[in-house]
C-alpha cells in the first residue's frame, strides 16, 4: 500500500463537481484539511445531489434547492477538463487554459448508456428531437419542457432510473406529470439485477396502478419519425407511438480522461485501498474501479470520498476503503424496494424465506448462508428494509429463528 | 436572615402553618434537592428547627402543582445524621485513614496543601471543580474565590457532562442560553413536541403531566430514542435511531421539510439568517441516506414530518441523548434548524428547549464556575465583561485569569506537568459521573492534595486528603434557577447538625485564610445581591430579582434588568437575542460517533438513568426505599442478542471497551435495538458504567461521548455467576 500523499496546504485538484467531488471538499474542509481544493465542472450548476433529480422532475423539489455543501473549495463549474498531465501535474481546459495541481482528485461519475438503437440522432447527427437522456439537472429541465408538451412517452430501460423515470412522467404533481408512459425492457422482467421475477410483477403492478405499462423481453429497435420522434419500433415488429423518448439503459464510468492520461482503467479507474491509481492521483465515486467493482451508486461514492478527505486533510492519514455493501433502492413515490446482496438465492448453502402478499403489494424475500444474511429483497415495505439491510451491511449473525426476520417491523414502530 | 424565610409568602402556607403551630410543627416553602424541575415542596418541621423533616406536597406551586416523585417524596432522608458526613475528615499520609478533625485543622490544612501547589507549580496549578447542583450563591462565590482568592484559570464544574452542548447551541442559534424559552406549562397547549433524548418518565416524573396534558388537547408527541422508554410508550410516534444517529436524524427532517414544502419562507426571511448553507447541509441527507445512517426509515421519517408539520404550533425539546456526543453541539443546533426552518421559534406556544439536568444546571453555567466564564453568562475573554466584573470584584481586570480546561481536560490533566496539583472539589463526584472514570480516579489518586466538600462521604471523597461536611438542601438558604429560567429560592427549614458548615462559610473560611478576608460573605442573600449587580447587563441578567421578589411571585424569569422589570417568562417572541436580532442556522453535517463498533467492540453502549436514582447516586443511593426500587446497575439488551450470547435475565455480563469493563446483570427487554446495550451510571465500582464510556470531547462545549461507545459483551466468568 502506497503512502498518502498529503498535499500538506498544496492544491488538490478535482476533476469533476458532482456527488463525489463535493463530498470530498466538504469532508476535506471539515476535517481540517489546508490546501486550496479546486472543483472543475463541466455541468454549469454548483455541485448538487443527483439522487434526487426524478423528484425534481415531479416537481418535489426546486432545482436550487438540490445544492450540496463543498466546504470552502473553489467551484469551477461549466469548465470542462480535457486533459490531465500526471507527470507534469497540470490540467487543461476546454477554453485553452491550464492550470497546476500538486494532488489530482479524478471524480468523472458516469455517463449514459446509449441503446443500439437506430434514429436515435437526426440525419445531421444531432440527437433527434424528443429523444432524452437522465443524467444531469440540465436533462432533467429539457425532459421537464419536453413532457409538458408531450403527448405520450416511452422510457427504454426498465431499471431503477427508467421505472423513477417513468413514474414521474406518469404521476401528476407539481411538475409536468400525467402522461401515459411506457417502460420498453428487454430483460424478461423489471430490475432483474436487483428483482426476481414475482418482486419485479409486483412492481409492475404498481407502475400500472399509476398509468405506466411495461413491455418486459422487448428490444427497442428503432425510433420512428422524420425529424422528431414518433414512436418507438421493438424487435417483434410492434410500433409504440411516442413523441418523447426517455433513454435510461444505465450508465459507464467516465474515464476518457484517464485513459489518455495512461492511467489504469478497466470498467472504471483502477484504484488501490487508498483510493490512488497512480503517485498523487486519485479516483472516487462512479468512475472509480475498487477491487474489481464499480459500484456506481452514491452512498459508496461518499464512502470513498470520506475515506480520502480523511486520508488528505492528514485526520486520519491511514484510512483505507475496504468496499462498500451497497444497497439498491428504487423510492418512486408509493414505489419502493430494496435490494442487497445475492438476491437470486440459487446455490448449495443457501436458505430462502420468502413472504409475498400481493393485495398490498409487499415482498420479502431473504437470502441466509448459515446464520448471516447475504442478500434480501424487501418490496412494498421499506421500513423492514431498514433493519435488515443493516444486519447485512454489518455482517451481524442472524436472530435463532430467523423467520421472525420476515415479520420484523424494522427498529421503529 | 434565614428566619424570615421560614414559612411560606402564601397565604394557604400561613394557613398551613398557623395549623402546623398547634401542633409545635412549623412549615417552609421550598424546592426539591434534586433535578432541574426544582418542584415547589414544603418541608413540616418540629418548631424547634431541628430534624426529622416531612416532605409535603405544595399543590399552589406552578411547575409541579404539588406532584413529587419518589426522590422528592424521600429526599429528607439524606438528612439523618446517619447517612452523612458531620465532622471534617483528613488524612495525615497517603494511604492512611481519614480520621476526624477540627474545622480549624481542616481548613487550614486546605489552604497549606493549595498554597503548597501554587508556589511550587504555579497558580494554575490550583484547582476547583464545581457542581451543577449548587445553588446560584454557591455557584458565584465558587467562581470569584478561584478567580480572585486562588486567581487561577483551572476551574470547571460537572455541568459540563450535562447540559454544555445545548447551552453552545443555544449561544449559537440564539445569541443566549436559556434552557427553554418558555414555561413548562406551554408544552400542554402546542401542537406537537418532538421530545429528543429525553426519558422524563423516569427522570422528572412530575414533569410527565405537560406531556400527556398535551395529548389530551390534540397535540401529538414524537419520541426519538434508541430505547422505547416509558416516555417513548407515552408517543404518537416513537423514532429508534442508533445511538450516535440524532444528528443525521434531524438532518434528515429537515431535508423532508424541504421536500414537501414545509420551509416557513416568510419566517426564515425575516427572523433568521445562514439558511442557504442549512439547506445544502440538509440536501446532502437525503432520506435513504439517512435511514442507513440512522436505521429509522424512511418513511418513519416521512410520518415524523408529517405529524410535525401539520399541527400550528411546534416544539423540539432535546435531553442528554443528543447531547452527550463529541458532536452535541452539531446535534442540537441541526434540530434547532428543524425549528427555524419551520417557523416554530420565537412566537408563542413554538421554540426549541434543552431539558437541563442538575437541579441548579441552568443557574450553574451561569454565574461563573465554568471556564470561560464570568457571572451574567459574561464571556471571560471579552475585555467588556471583565471589567464590568472586575469592578463589582474591586480587583484589577488584568488580574483576572483567563479561560481554562473544560471539565475532562481538567481532570484528565491532573498531577501532571501542566496540570492541577490541588484541586477543591464541592458538591461532584466525578468517581461515578466522569467518563473513562477508571482513568479519572488515578488522575485523582496522582494529586498532590485533593479537598472535598459534600453532605457525603462520597467515592470521590474517599479519595480526599481533606473531607469538608457540607449542609443540605433544607439546611440552607439560595437561589437556583430551573430548567424554565426561573429564578427560585430555597429556604432553610432546620438547623444542619453540629459540625456541618455551609459551602458559603466554607468559602469565606478559606478565603480568609489566603489572605483575602473581604469580598466572600458567608451569608447567601448578601452574596446575592452581589450577585445581581454583576449579573447586570450581561445575557443572564438578575438584577432586578431579589429574595422578596421570587417569594411574591412563585420565581422570577431572568432576564430581569431591573426592579420595575416583570421578568421574561417567554423570549424571543420580537427579537432573538443575536446581534442583528435574527437567529442564525447551523450549517452542520453529520458525522459518525469518535468510536463506532467494530469487529473487536461490535456493539453500541449507551447510557442514562432510571427513577430510583439521581446522577451519580451520592444521595439516593442513601435513601433505603430509592434503593430497593433501583438497587444496582443493570445491562439492558434485546432478546435476539441475549439469545446469541446465550445469557438469561439475571445473569452477570461484563461489558467491556477500548478504557474498560462493568460487570452488571443483564435485564432482557424488547425495548432496545438489538445492536444495543443501556447501563445506568448511578453506581460506582465494579458495575460502574462509566469504567467503560469514551472522554472524547465535543470541540465547541467540551462534552464527553457518554452516550455512544464501541463495546463488546460477554457472559461473565463462571465464578462471577456463582
Amino acid at each position: 500500500m502506497r503512502a498518502a500523499r498529503t498535499p500538506s496546504g498544496g492544491a488538490v485538484a478535482v476533476v469533476g463537481a458532482g456527488m463525489a467531488a463535493a463530498r470530498f471538499a466538504e469532508r476535506f474542509h471539515a476535517l481540517g484539511g489546508r490546501g486550496e481544493v479546486t472543483l472543475y465542472g463541466a455541468e454549469p450548476a454548483a455541485p448538487y445531489n443527483r439522487v434526487l433529480l426524478a423528484d425534481v422532475l415531479t416537481g418535489r423539489y426546486g432545482a436550487e434547492s438540490l445544492t450540496l455543501p463543498y466546504g470552502t473549495a473553489v467551484a469551477r463549474t461549466g469548465r470542462e477538463v480535457t486533459a490531465v498531465d500526471p507527470g507534469a501535474r497540470v490540467l487543461r481546459l476546454a477554453d485553452g487554459t491550464s492550470a497546476a495541481y500538486d494532488a489530482l482528485l479524478l471524480a468523472t461519475g458516469a455517463e449514459p448508456v446509449l441503446p443500439p438503437v437506430r434514429g436515435l440522432y437526426g440525419p445531421d447527427g444531432s440527437p433527434r428531437e424528443g429523444v432524452h437522456v437522465f443524467r444531469t439537472l440540465g436533462d432533467c429541465r429539457r425532459l421537464a419542457a419536453a413532457a409538458a408538451a408531450a403527448e405520450r412517452a416511452v422510457v427504454i430501460g426498465g431499471g431503477v432510473l427508467g421505472v423513477s423515470a417513468a413514474r414521474a412522467l406518469a404521476v401528476p404533481g407539481r411538475g409536468p406529470g400525467g402522461l401515459p408512459v411506457e417502460i420498453v425492457h428487454q430483460a424478461p422482467h423489471l430490475a432483474e439485477r436487483h428483482l426476481d421475477a414475482q418482486a419485479a410483477a409486483l412492481l409492475r403492478h404498481g407502475l400500472a396502478a399509476l398509468g405506466v405499462a411495461v413491455s418486459a423481453g422487448s428490444r427497442a429497435r428503432a425510433l420512428r419519425g422524420t425529424g422528431r420522434v414518433t414512436g418507438v419500433e421493438l424487435a417483434s415488429g410492434r410500433v409504440l407511438d411516442a413523441d418523447l423518448v426517455v433513454l435510461a439503459c444505465g450508465v459507464r464510468p467516465r474515464t476518457g480522461l484517464a485513459r489518455a492520461a495512461g492511467l489504469p482503467v478497466r470498467t472504471g479507474i483502477v484504484v488501490d485501498d487508498t483510493l490512488a491509481c497512480a503517485p498523487g492521483v486519485y479516483a472516487v465515486g462512479d468512475c472509480a474501479e475498487h477491487r474489481g467493482t464499480a459500484y456506481g451508486t452514491a452512498l459508496a461514492a461518499w464512502d470513498q470520498a470520506d475515506v480520502l478527505a480523511a486520508r488528505l486533510s492528514g485526520a486520519a492519514p491511514g484510512a483505507v476503503y475496504s468496499g462498500s455493501r451497497p444497497l439498491a433502492r428504487l423510492t418512486a413515490g408509493p414505489l419502493e424496494y430494496a435490494a442487497f446482496g445475492e438476491t437470486g438465492g440459487e446455490g448449495p448453502g443457501l436458505d430462502v424465506l420468502r413472504l409475498a402478499d400481493a393485495t398490498r403489494g409487499a415482498y420479502r424475500k431473504l437470502v441466509l448462508r448459515g446464520d448471516r444474511l447475504v442478500g434480501g429483497i424487501l418490496l412494498g415495505d421499506p421500513a423492514a428494509a431498514c433493519a435488515l439491510s443493516r444486519a447485512y451491511e454489518r455482517d451481524d449473525p442472524l436472530p435463532v429463528d430467523p423467520l421472525s426476520l420476515l415479520i420484523t417491523r424494522g427498529a421503529s414502530r | 436572615m434565614s428566619g424570615v424565610f421560614r414559612a411560606g409568602n402564601t397565604a394557604e402556607s400561613a394557613t398551613t402553618r398557623a395549623a402546623a403551630t398547634l401542633l409545635d410543627m412549623t412549615t417552609t416553602d421550598t424546592h426539591c434537592p434534586y433535578c432541574s424541575l426544582q418542584c415547589g415542596m414544603r418541608l413540616r418541621t418540629a418548631d424547634t428547627g431541628a430534624a426529622p423533616v416531612e416532605v409535603l406536597e405544595r399543590p399552589e406551586f406552578p411547575v409541579n402543582l404539588g406532584a413529587l416523585c419518589g426522590k422528592g417524596r424521600t429526599a429528607a432522608a439524606v438528612l439523618r445524621p446517619a447517612v452523612r458526613l458531620t465532622e471534617p475528615l483528613v488524612r495525615d499520609v497517603r494511604g492512611g485513614e481519614l480520621r476526624p478533625a477540627s474545622w480549624d485543622e481542616a481548613l487550614d490544612r486546605t489552604v497549606a496543601g493549595m498554597s503548597a501547589a501554587r508556589e511550587r507549580y504555579g497558580r494554575d496549578a490550583v484547582g476547583v471543580f464545581g457542581g451543577g447542583g449548587l445553588t446560584n450563591e454557591k455557584a458565584y462565590l465558587l467562581g470569584k474565590f478561584a478567580r480572585v482568592a486562588l486567581r487561577t484559570a483551572s476551574v470547571d464544574y460537572n455541568g459540563r457532562f450535562c447540559m454544555s452542548s445545548a447551552a453552545a447551541a443555544h449561544r449559537r442559534a440564539f445569541g443566549i442560553d436559556r434552557g427553554l424559552p418558555f414555561p413548562m406549562a406551554d408544552i400542554s397547549r402546542t401542537g406537537c413536541v418532538i421530545l429528543v433524548g429525553s426519558n422524563p418518565a423516569e427522570t422528572m416524573p412530575p414533569a410527565l403531566r405537560y406531556f400527556r396534558e398535551l395529548r389530551e388537547n390534540g397535540g401529538r408527541l414524537i419520541v426519538v430514542d434508541p430505547r422505547r422508554t416509558r416516555t417513548a410508550e407515552l408517543a404518537d410516534l416513537h423514532l429508534q435511531p442508533l445511538p450516535g444517529g440524532d444528528l443525521a436524524l434531524a438532518l434528515g427532517l429537515l431535508h423532508l421539510v424541504v421536500a414537501d414544502g414545509h420551509l416557513d419562507e416568510d419566517f426564515i426571511a425575516r427572523r433568521t439568517t445562514g439558511f442557504e448553507a442549512a439547506r445544502a447541509a440538509a440536501m446532502a441527507h437525503w432520506p435513504e441516506r439517512v435511514e442507513r445512517l440512522t436505521g429509522v426509515p424512511a418513511a418513519t421519517l416521512a410520518a415524523a414530518v408529517e405529524m410535525f408539520t401539520s399541527a400550528p404550533e411546534g416544539m423540539v425539546l432535546t435531553a442528554r441523548g443528543p447531547e452527550q456526543h463529541s458532536k452535541g453541539t452539531d446535534t442540537v443546533g441541526a434540530w434547532i434548524n428543524l425549528c427555524l426552518a419551520t417557523g416554530r421559534a420565537g412566537r408563542p406556544l413554538s421554540g426549541y428547549g434543552c431539558l437541563t439536568g442538575q437541579g441548579n444546571g441552568q443557574g450553574g453555567r451561569e454565574h461563573g464556575q465554568k471556564a470561560d466564564q464570568l457571572p451574567g453568562y459574561r464571556s471571560i475573554e471579552d475585555p467588556a465583561a471583565r471589567a464590568h466584573v472586575a469592578a463589582v470584584w474591586g480587583v484589577d481586570p488584568a488580574c483576572l485569569p483567563g479561560p481554562g480546561r473544560s471539565a475532562y481536560e481538567l481532570l484528565d490533566a491532573l498531577g501532571r506537568a501542566d496540570g492541577v496539583r490541588a484541586l477543591l472539589v464541592m458538591g461532584s463526584n466525578p468517581v461515578v459521573s466522569a467518563p473513562r472514570a477508571a482513568h479519572v480516579t488515578e488522575r485523582l489518586r496522582a494529586l498532590d492534595f485533593l479537598v472535598v466538600a459534600d453532605p457525603v462521604l462520597s467515592e470521590t471523597a474517599r479519595l480526599a486528603d481533606v473531607v469538608l461536611p457540607s449542609a443540605q438542601w433544607a439546611e440552607e438558604t439560595g437561589t437556583l434557577t430551573n430548567l424554565e429560567g426561573r429564578v427560585l429560592l430555597r429556604r432553610r427549614a432546620v438547623d444542619a447538625p453540629p459540625g456541618v458548615r455551609d459551602d458559603l462559610a466554607v468559602l469565606s473560611g478559606l478565603a480568609g485564610r489566603l489572605g483575602v478576608p473581604k469580598g466572600f460573605p458567608a451569608d447567601p442573600e448578601e452574596v446575592f445581591e452581589e450577585l445581581r449587580r454583576a449579573s447586570a447587563g450581561g445575557p443572564a441578567d438578575y438584577a432586578g430579582i431579589s429574595y422578596a421578589r421570587i417569594g411574591a411571585e412563585d420565581g422570577v424569569f431572568w432576564p430581569c434588568p431591573d426592579e420595575a422589570h416583570p421578568g421574561t417568562p417567554r423570549m424571543f417572541l420580537d427579537r432573538f437575542a443575536t446581534p442583528d436580532g435574527r437567529a442564525r442556522f447551523a450549517a452542520v453535517s453529520h458525522r459518525p460517533a469518535a468510536e463506532e463498533p467494530d469487529a473487536e467492540f461490535p456493539l453500541f453502549l449507551t447510557t442514562g438513568r432510571v427513577v430510583g436514582q439521581y446522577q451519580s447516586g451520592a444521595q439516593t443511593r442513601r435513601v433505603e426505599e430509592l434503593n430497593r426500587a433501583a438497587p444496582g446497575p443493570f445491562v439492558e439488551l434485546h432478546p435476539a442478542l441475549a439469545g446469541r450470547l446465550g445469557v438469561a435475565e439475571g445473569q452477570l455480563l461484563a461489558v467491556s471497551s477500548r478504557r474498560g469493563r462493568a460487570v452488571a446483570p443483564a435485564r432482557v427487554t424488547d425495548a432496545i435495538r438489538p445492536d444495543t446495550v443501556f447501563m445506568p451510571f448511578h453506581w460506582g465500582g465494579e458495575g460502574r458504567a462509566n469504567s467503560v464510556t469514551n472522554p472524547a470531547l465535543d470541540p465547541v462545549s467540551g462534552m464527553p461521548e457518554f452516550k455512544v461507545c464501541a463495546v463488546r459483551v460477554e457472559r461473565a466468568a463462571a465464578e462471577a455467576d456463582r
